[in-house]
């Protein structure tokens, strides 16, 4: 009656219920494209814009994307009360957390990679020589995304105005990764690309103090 | 009653001191003339909200373990009193950023982490709002801020190491602007002298929040009865 | 139904629950022996509800203590899960009958998973709808669900919350000879009921509960009767 067989039932299911629906993955990678549209028709950059500003775009996207999605993490285990019998059924609460913002990663991931060949055409920035850096870099970010995004997702589903609540919550706490992904991905898009070790290196001591924090204080998180 | 007016009166005369300190006792800059005075209010008012912050975090900590309502009293009362003095930073920024850089805003490590503090603090204000139950609201921004402080290091950090691969002029006071040692005294006064404010300021809104609790108790049991 | 390897008791110690400034209890203190079946009856709103959920652990008391007791306990209280079925039915929508067992099934490591769930869905009646998404079901089958659910890892104690809603005349008939079964194995059951019905008269005691406050008990001398027709009232 471990964490992790735990955590592993649970991410199962996560990943059942979404691959069953995908509604939360179509909806979310639509919603990233009108917005990389968007920017692009506001901005029109050129190639070398491009490669300044254009990572910015991505990860604003992404963060904007995410704190819709993230919603729905905790909003869906209301119906019923299906969080009730979670809570019951594991041994450990923060199962419940480390299965959710595993799903939700991945997620997040999956939509970043699907988007990633589609903003490369629209915003001329060459991405198969740096594809493995980027990979990096997006999983870091998209971590430290969900974490904070689950957590938050236990509180504004209890709040009013949840819609509008997630998004003021998670992005101000969010900018150190916006900051340093953003920073990072210009290194990768850069003409003589490079990759910053530092900041990967922020964005992983990022990813493991959230990712202990919700360790500490989730199952505060989900009393009642 | 009269503690309260004699403490008042204390912080008064302190401020007041650090106001004279700050036209009359630190030295001219030759540059920027009379408007570098107000380094003395925008810096000391960024480590004193920050103080706030902590001292709102120590509380949230403390209500998760024991859940006694006075933690939850303190963590909101330091939380505001910290965002005040953080807007003050905030509009110091421009006032002094205007007549000397010719800009209003710049994009320095210490307004740019104090605006992102700034945003995270008034949603720990704002999610209250919006939970109406006492204890859940108490627990949730209770978790909330301990999150939310525990950023505040990553979020400097995060602005720092951009500002070490973007260098930019230094400006406003940030560490290596080059302070007279005068200066630096009466810099660390003024932060004195608003410290104090902060604790007179903490312990009023603090009593008007356990006064509100009482309140909404008072008003409950009587719905109920 | 096997008889229940150790009977656990509970014990609520002065229990207060305080929402703002509304008592949802206060000072409830009971003493629950091994293999009773207790009907709590009381109005909406007089405190069943917040006491079973604090029994099956999910809401903390604001004061007070809950303990429990018996050989199945060895001196860890936290190994006690008792079986919950509430207001809500606790399943997912999206996932089948199967799907849903399976799942708790796991979580709570239950055994051989895939036998003791078919053997439910069986003991149920819900066999047939296995591969059905829950969604599709009426509000009887999915009362059922949740009985389903609560008894998956063959608790020790049952917490029941007007079990009976949504079933049809066959279906209380149905769950009051499961009732009747699991207390005779030497289960602890608590339930809240309404009324007198079937399932009531399983119960060996019954508490009545206003206002959050014990008003009777048929231990200290109330009559079952009593404490089950004022309930309405």
């Amino acid at each position: 009656m471990s964490l992790l067989p735990n955590t592993a039932v649970l991410f199962g299911k996560e990943l059942r219920t979404e691959f069953r629906s995908r509604e939360l993955l179509t909806t979310t990678v639509v919603f990233i494209l009108i917005v990389l549209f968007m920017f692009s028709i506001s901005f029109r950059p050129t190639s070398d814009e491009s490669r300044q500003i254009g990572p910015g775009l991505l990860w604003l996207a992404f963060l904007f994307a995410a704190s819709l999605m993230l919603q729905h993490s905790f909003l869906s285990e209301q119906h019923n009360d299906t969080l009730s019998a979670l809570r019951l059924s594991v041994s450990d609460p923060f199962a419940i957390f480390f299965a959710k913002l595993a799903a939700n990663t991945l997620f997040l991931l999956l939509t970043e990679l699907l988007l990633l060949p589609i903003f490369a055409t629209m915003y001329n920035v060459p991405i198969v020589p740096v594809f493995h850096w980027l990979l990096l870099v997006f999983f870091l970010g998209s971590l430290g995304t969900a974490i904070v995004g689950t957590a938050f997702s236990a509180i504004s589903a209890q709040a009013r105005m949840r819609e509008l609540l997630l998004p003021l919550l998670m992005l101000p706490l969010l900018t150190p990764i916006l900051i340093v992904s953003t920073e990072v991905t210009k290194g990768l898009f850069d003409r003589a690309p490079y990759l910053q070790w530092e900041g990967v290196g922020f964005l992983a001591v990022f990813d493991l103090v959230f990712l202990t924090a919700l360790w500490l204080f989730g199952e505060y998180l989900l009393e009642e | 009653m009269v503690k309260n007016l004699l403490a008042a009166a204390a912080v008064f005369l302190l401020l007041g001191a650090a106001a004279y300190a700050s036209f009359f006792i630190a030295p001219t800059d030759v540059k920027q003339g009379l408007i570098y005075r107000i380094l003395f209010l925008h810096v000391p008012s960024a480590w004193t909200g920050l103080t706030a912050f902590f001292i709102s975090f120590v509380a949230n900590l403390l209500y998760v373990w024991r859940r006694q309502p006075r933690w939850d009293w303190l963590g909101i009362s330091a939380a505001e009193v910290g965002l005040a003095f953080t807007t003050v930073v905030l509009v110091t920024g421009p006032i002094w950023a205007h007549p000397v850089w010719g800009i209003w805003w710049t994009w320095s490590p210490r307004l740019t982490s104090t605006f992102v503090l700034w945003l995270l603090y008034v949603s720990y204000v704002l999610l209250r709002t919006l939970l109406e139950e006492p204890d859940r609201r108490a627990l949730l921004s209770a978790l909330f801020g301990i999150f939310a402080f525990i950023d505040v290091p990553l979020v400097f950090g995060s602005i720092r190491w951009w500002r070490d691969q973007h260098p930019q002029p230094v400006v406003m006071g940030e560490p290596g602007s080059g302070l007279d040692p005068i200066m630096y005294k009466v810099l660390f006064f003024s932060w004195f002298a608003m410290m104090a404010l902060m604790t007179l300021l903490i312990r009023q809104r603090y009593r008007l929040e356990a006064m509100r609790s009482d309140l909404e108790t008072m008003q409950h049991e009587l719905e109920a009865a | 139904m096997p008889p229940v390897s150790s009977p656990v008791g509970l014990r609520f110690e002065n229990i207060d629950k305080r929402y703002g400034g509304l008592l949802a209890l206060r000072g409830v203190s009971l003493t629950i022996a091994p293999g009773e079946c207790v009907v709590f009856a009381g109005r909406n709103g007089s405190g069943k509800t917040t006491l079973l959920r604090i029994a099956a652990r999910l809401v903390r008391p604001s004061r007070g203590t809950l303990s429990f007791s018996g050989d199945s306990t060895g001196g860890n209280e936290n190994t006690v899960r008792p079986g919950f079925v509430a207001h809500a039915t606790m399943v997912y929508d999206e996932l089948t009958a199967e799907e849903n067992l399976l799942l708790f099934a796991r979580l709570q490591c239950v055994a051989q998973p895939e036998n003791r769930v078919e053997s439910l869905l069986q003991e149920v009646g819900l066999e047939g709808r296995r591969a059905s998404l829950v969604r599709t079901f009426s509000r009887g089958m999915r009362q059922r669900m949740a009985i389903a659910r609560a008894l998956l890892h063959e608790p020790s104690v049952l917490l029941l919350d007007e079990p009976a809603t949504g079933l049809d005349p066959q279906g209380v008939t149905w769950l009051a000879g499961t009732i009747r079964l699991l207390r005779d194995s030497g289960r602890t059951i608590l339930m809240s009921l309404h009324g007198e019905s079937e399932i009531s008269s399983l119960g060996t005691r019954a508490v009545r509960l206003d206002a959050g406050s014990v008003v009777a008990d048929t231990r200290t001398g109330a009559t079952f009767r009593s404490i089950l027709t004022f309930a309405d009232a």
